[in-house]
């Protein structure tokens, strides 16, 4: 541990809570409509796409019609990414000859990359064509990001609406996010990395020398440009396998804080801009708070858990900081701090092998995944997921002085609940159920890389991964097999892990997002009643911490016996395995 | 529900083209012409030869004249990147880690007889997460200079110096720490022969 360690942590938080309202007012400025100076150029497409897809007076949705629009363009993507994946030896742009992927792996990749989730059972590197990175991956980090921040508006807007039953209407929503928020901050955001030495061009391999008279191969191609927006969407796939830890991808340390930065932008700005949607930006500021107060948790615990050396070591007498599976730029500070930003929000980007973390440290990305990344979590998605935690704090809250729960002066009522409580146990009761049948058949094991506790954390944290969407790795769990061939000749997938987390991806991804949408749809147009003396505030420093306390106490109830079986009970003996 | 079908149909491809093609495209026009040297790799040449790129390590074991990369389980392909992914409480990491530090004394030693294995940085020790992970800690590079300069007959001083200017000390160890760029230094050394 160092103090430009923690001053870097310091520094982000700082960094991040000046963007969080600058950035929340204009997106809210976009959502509702207002001239943005970025109009002057891009209204014409934006009124011309709209008009496509929309028709030309788009009518607004109600919570079916809306749910409705983002199922059937998600699905649409979803087969586009496929065929992409299935049809690639066929494409251009492809000098490597890289062959197909298998239908398995496919599956798993398109449901990954569509529910901006971004796990990753492949190396792009070895298996993927220029032209499948940009058409194929990159597109659906722009196109799921800009899902999740149009179902997050929409639900907020539920949450606001006094008379209307209508959340805003999806195309437009769409066009919007990506015209005015993802696509300018990557324009910005790639040539920022591209400056700092990430990679940019459409060669692929070079071939050289090196120095001592070995050969190399350089791996190119149109990496910066596809960082950029799986960092600002939440996405996270890495152009290359190890992700971040490239440093084609990230290059220097000035470049890993402005990725952290572009990672937690979005989702942190969102809370501000449900602050003006619902029209009291302290209600914002409580959610954003809770956000910072659960990210520096996990980080204050982490770094000095994997600031020390782990239990291999010592055995091997190697002193000093826990540089397995971290690069030196990085060191632990950088890569303990990339992987609580990289855990919290759903972006799942790491820069440091997580599996090599030491049993504590390991055990904080695990548990920043399992509140339902709800921590900033991936945009859009991380902010429904807060109100839906906020829901069940104020129900709580009702029970415990009986009286009917009432949130921005709606009653919260049987139907409300209900919906929540799916949308809040689908996740966990499906992250446990893989998990468990992982472990249990023999099918399951194939996929384990270590042996001991760690082969069940490995498990654990692939099915906490991508049922949450957030796509980092225990990355010794493997889905795919890659022998050493030309191209990818003769690699194949491990259906199971394949399917099984292509499974969880997508209700991990759809059916919060519905239930959600429901709740909005419920709550949308309800009466409103003006506060009394008996109604509990939810803009206070109190609610803030019932808040914490609710997601705190949900997930230590659903997670804590697994997370002893994996990663703790490393952190508690010094035994090899 | 035929409607949704056909803008949703009509979005993926009209965005697949703009975000997919011209995003992309565009970015690699604006790098390339801003920034070629980095959009490229950030390849270095010797005596007009690409010899690799500042941001991918380089495997120089069994060459003691240069300095030596931290361990990588890649053998440092920048074209299949790999961390060892080996557990906390890995037995096999125990042995692989054991193994190395016993070779870092062993070449290290001869050069300088006081170094114990307490003073191993682990850097020098541990697999990377890139698998070509370009930098060394300034304590490795520090252990690694008596031997260096000892084969290439260099003054200690000399070598420190290389080490020193060939440190990322850019953000003063704010924005990551300070670290060593091992095949930038072995280039600057050879230039010093040539001299």
């Amino acid at each position: 541990m160092t103090a430009s360690g923690w001053l870097q942590i310091a520094l982000l938080l700082v960094v991040l809570t000046g963007i969080t309202p600058l950035l929340g007012g204009y997106i809210h400025r976009v959502f509702a409509g207002e001239r943005v100076l970025l109009a002057r150029v891009l209204g014409p497409v934006e009124r011309r796409s709209s008009a496509l897809l929309a028709g030309s007076e788009p009518a607004g949705q109600d919570w079916r019609g809306y749910a409705g629009s983002v199922l059937m363009f998600s699905a649409v993507s979803w087969l586009a990414l496929y065929l992409v994946l299935r049809t690639q030896s066929i494409q251009p742009l492809n000098p490597q000859g890289f062959g197909s992927a298998p239908w398995d792996l496919s599956f798993n990749a398109a449901s990954s990359f569509v529910s901006n989730t971004g796990w990753q059972f492949f190396g792009g590197e070895r298996t993927l064509s220029n032209f499948s990175q940009m058409t194929g991956i990159a597109v659906q980090g722009f196109l799921s990001g800009a899902v999740g921040i149009a179902a997050g508006i929409a639900i907020a807007r539920g949450f606001a609406n006094r008379t209307s039953k209508e959340l805003g209407n999806f195309w437009v929503d769409l066009i919007r996010a990506l015209l005015y928020v993802l696509l300018p901050l990557s324009i910005v955001g790639s040539a920022f990395l591209v400056s700092q030495g990430a990679i940019q061009t459409l060669a692929s391999d070079v071939h050289l020398s090196t120095l001592a008279g070995g050969t190399q191969t350089l791996a190119l191609g149109p990496a910066a440009s596809q960082k950029a927006v799986m960092l600002l969407g939440s996405d996270g796939g890495g152009f290359y396998a190890v992700n971040s830890a490239m440093p084609f991808e990230d290059p220097t340390g000035l470049a890993n804080f402005v990725e952290m930065v572009m990672m937690l932008a979005i989702p942190a700005a969102l809370t501000a801009t449900y602050g003006r949607i619902v029209g009291s930006r302290r209600q914002g500021w409580v959610l954003y708070a809770v956000m910072v107060v659960m990210f520096l948790g996990g980080a204050a615990v982490a770094y000095p858990a994997e600031s020390r050396p782990s239990p291999a070591m010592r055995a091997a007498g190697v002193h000093g900081l826990n540089m397995e599976g971290k690069d030196q730029r990085l060191q632990v500070s950088d890569s303990v701090l990339e992987a609580v930003a990289g855990t919290t929000t759903g972006n799942g980007s790491t820069n440091a092998a997580l599996d090599s973390f030491t049993g504590l440290g390991g055990s904080i990305p695990m548990a920043d995944i399992m509140t339902g990344e709800v921590i900033f979590g991936a945009v859009g998605s991380g902010l429904y997921g807060m109100l839906l935690m906020v829901l069940l704090a104020v129900f709580v809250a009702g029970l415990m002085v009986g009286r009917t729960p009432e949130y921005l002066g709606k009653r919260v009522e049987a139907r409300e609940i209900k919906l929540v409580t799916i949308g809040a146990i689908a996740v966990p009761l499906i992250v446990l159920f893989m998990t468990a049948w992982a472990i249990s058949a023999r099918y399951g094991l194939r996929s384990i890389f270590n042996a001991g506790p760690q082969g069940f954390s490995e498990t654990l944290y692939a099915y906490t991964s991508q049922a949450n969407n957030n796509g980092s790795a225990f990355a010794g769990y493997v889905g795919f097999l890659q022998p050493h061939a030309p191209g990818n000749a003769g690699a194949s997938g491990v259906p199971f892990a394949d399917l099984a987390g292509g499974v969880a991806i997508l209700v991990g991804r759809f059916l919060p997002m519905l239930a959600a949408l429901a709740v909005a749809g419920s709550l949308s147009g309800k009466r409103t009643i003006a506060a009394g003396a008996g109604t509990m505030r939810t803009d206070t420093v109190v609610f803030a911490v019932l808040l914490l306390a609710t997601i705190t106490i949900v997930a230590l109830l659903t997670f804590v016996p697994s997370l002893m079986l994996g990663p703790l009970v490393q952190a508690l003996t010094p035994r090899l395995f | 529900m035929l409607r949704q079908l056909r803008s949703s149909v009509v979005a993926v491809i009209v965005l697949s083209v703009l975000l997919g093609l011209a995003y992309p495209l565009a970015m690699t026009g604006l790098a390339q012409v801003l920034w070629p040297h980095q959009a490229n790799g950030s390849r270095v040449e010797a005596d007009g030869r690409l010899v690799g790129s500042t941001l991918i390590g380089q495997d120089f074991r069994g060459m003691t004249r240069y300095f030596q990369s931290r361990p990588s389980a890649s053998a440092d392909d920048p074209a299949a990147t790999q961390a060892s992914n080996l557990g906390p409480n890995s037995a096999a990491l125990a042995r692989q880690l054991h193994a190395r530090l016993a070779a870092f004394l062993r070449r290290e030693r001869p050069y300088d007889p006081d170094l114990t294995a307490a003073a191993v940085p682990a850097d020098a020790v541990t697999a990377s997460g890139s698998g070509v992970d370009p930098d060394i800690s300034m304590a490795d590079a520090a252990i690694q200079a008596h031997r260096v300069a000892a084969v290439r007959a260099l003054p200690l001083a000399t070598v420190m110096h290389l080490i020193a200017e060939h440190t990322d000390g850019l953000s003063g160890g704010l924005f990551g720490p300070v670290s060593v760029n091992v095949l930038a230094l072995n280039l600057a050394l050879d230039a010093v022969r040539s001299r």
